[in-house]
């Protein structure tokens, strides 16, 4: 059985969507059930190991892509067509990987700019604990149940979180400050 | 170092200017500061290969009281800014800075919001090495300008201006 059939057997209905893109599989699933889902790929499918977990900020790609489809439509002026809403701004990946039969898989959690909480996977991997505390720290997702929800890389005062798309490259001019004890 | 020696009874005439200036620029003891890639090389200038060891950089101290110049190598991020502070201000007088590499100097090729642009605008920097990274024989280069610098030095002339006006104060 290929491996995709295996996941889509395993997961039942949590299968949002699932592509194969040169042997990677990729397999999304809805963000209310991140904790189900994992725990069903962790024990029953085998995927044991927690690689990384990453965001995506997928804002500059949806600009690009409406903007050529508006020229396009300009160009044959055609009827417009109805637009659905727009996907969810922000990506999860969950990286797995099945150490006995080396397999590897990705999850994916769609999540809005609106409700960023996602539901931490630390419970299951302890692995989770950093890779989300950076994924925090880069887009601001709130990992719900995570034990020590603190900046990673940034400095705990920064407010911003640097890899969203719109943040500038060059920084908005923070600086940090610390008053050490001198006595 | 001018002197003159009087045999016989092992009497040696210098200014003290001139004899500060000869113990301080033997001894420049490092503090390597090294926060990326350039601390490799720098490590390599203090291996055997290079031997900074030659031109008195003899110990490397890796405490902040006991060293004379610190060789800040690498990239410094906005986080370390007040590290790097702290450790220049815990140096003993006099300290002399080496800024090791593009990095040190102005940011590199990292103009990003994690990045300070160059370690001169937080401390006081003597020499600066260009170079990602420069080579060993830069370093030692830098090293050689630092001794040049410090024997042009006036240790004792430095803060005539300040005695002066505490003596006067004093009257
Ligand atoms: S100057 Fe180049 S070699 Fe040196 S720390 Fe920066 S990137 Fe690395």
């Amino acid at each position: 059985m290929s491996l995709e059939q295996r996941i889509k057997d395993c997961l039942g209905a949590d299968v949002v969507e699932i592509t194969e893109f040169r042997g990677d599989v990729c397999v999304e699933i809805p963000k209310s059930r991140v904790i189900e889902a994992m725990t069903l790929l962790k024990e029953k499918a085998g995927f044991d190991f927690l690689s990384d977990v990453i965001g995506v900020d997928n804002m500059d790609l949806y600009a690009k892509a409406k903007k050529a489809k508006k020229k396009k439509k300009d160009e044959e002026e055609e009827e417009p067509k109805k637009e659905g809403p727009p996907p969810p701004r922000f990506d999860v990946i969950y990286l797995l990987l099945s150490l006995s039969r080396d397999e590897r898989v990705q999850v994916k959690v769609r999540v809005p700019e609106d409700d960023m909480d996602v539901p931490s996977v630390t419970g299951l991997w302890k692995a989770a604990t950093w890779p989300e505390r950076e994924a925090f720290d880069m887009y601001g997702f709130n990992f719900t149940g995570h034990p020590n929800l603190r900046r990673l890389l940034m400095w705990d005062e920064f407010e911003d979180h640097p890899l969203r798309k719109d943040y500038p490259l060059e920084g908005k001019g923070e600086e940090r400050h610390l008053n050490y004890d001198t006595v | 170092m001018n002197f003159q020696a009087i045999q016989g009874e092992g009497w040696l005439l210098t200014k003290a200017e001139q004899l500060i200036n000869w113990g301080r620029s033997r001894s420049p003891w490092p503090f390597p500061y090294g926060t990326a890639c350039c601390g490799i090389e720098l490590m390599c200038a203090l291996a055997s290969g290079y031997d900074m060891a030659r031109f008195g950089a003899e110990r490397v101290a890796f405490t902040p009281r006991q060293c004379d110049v610190l060789i800040e190598a690498g990239t410094i991020t906005k986080k370390m800014v007040p590290v790097l502070k702290r450790i220049y201000a815990q140096m003993a007088e006099p300290k002399w800075v080496i800024a090791v590499g593009a990095c040190a100097c102005t940011g590199g090729v990292f103009r990003t919001y994690s990045t300070q642009q160059g370690i001169g605008s937080i401390i006081p920097v003597d020499i600066y090495i260009p170079g990602c990274p420069p080579r060993p024989e830069g370093i030692l280069y830098a090293l050689l300008k630092l001794i040049d610098k410090i024997e042009a030095d006036h240790p004792l002339y430095k803060n005539r201006q300040k005695v002066i006006e505490a003596l006067e104060a004093n009257k």
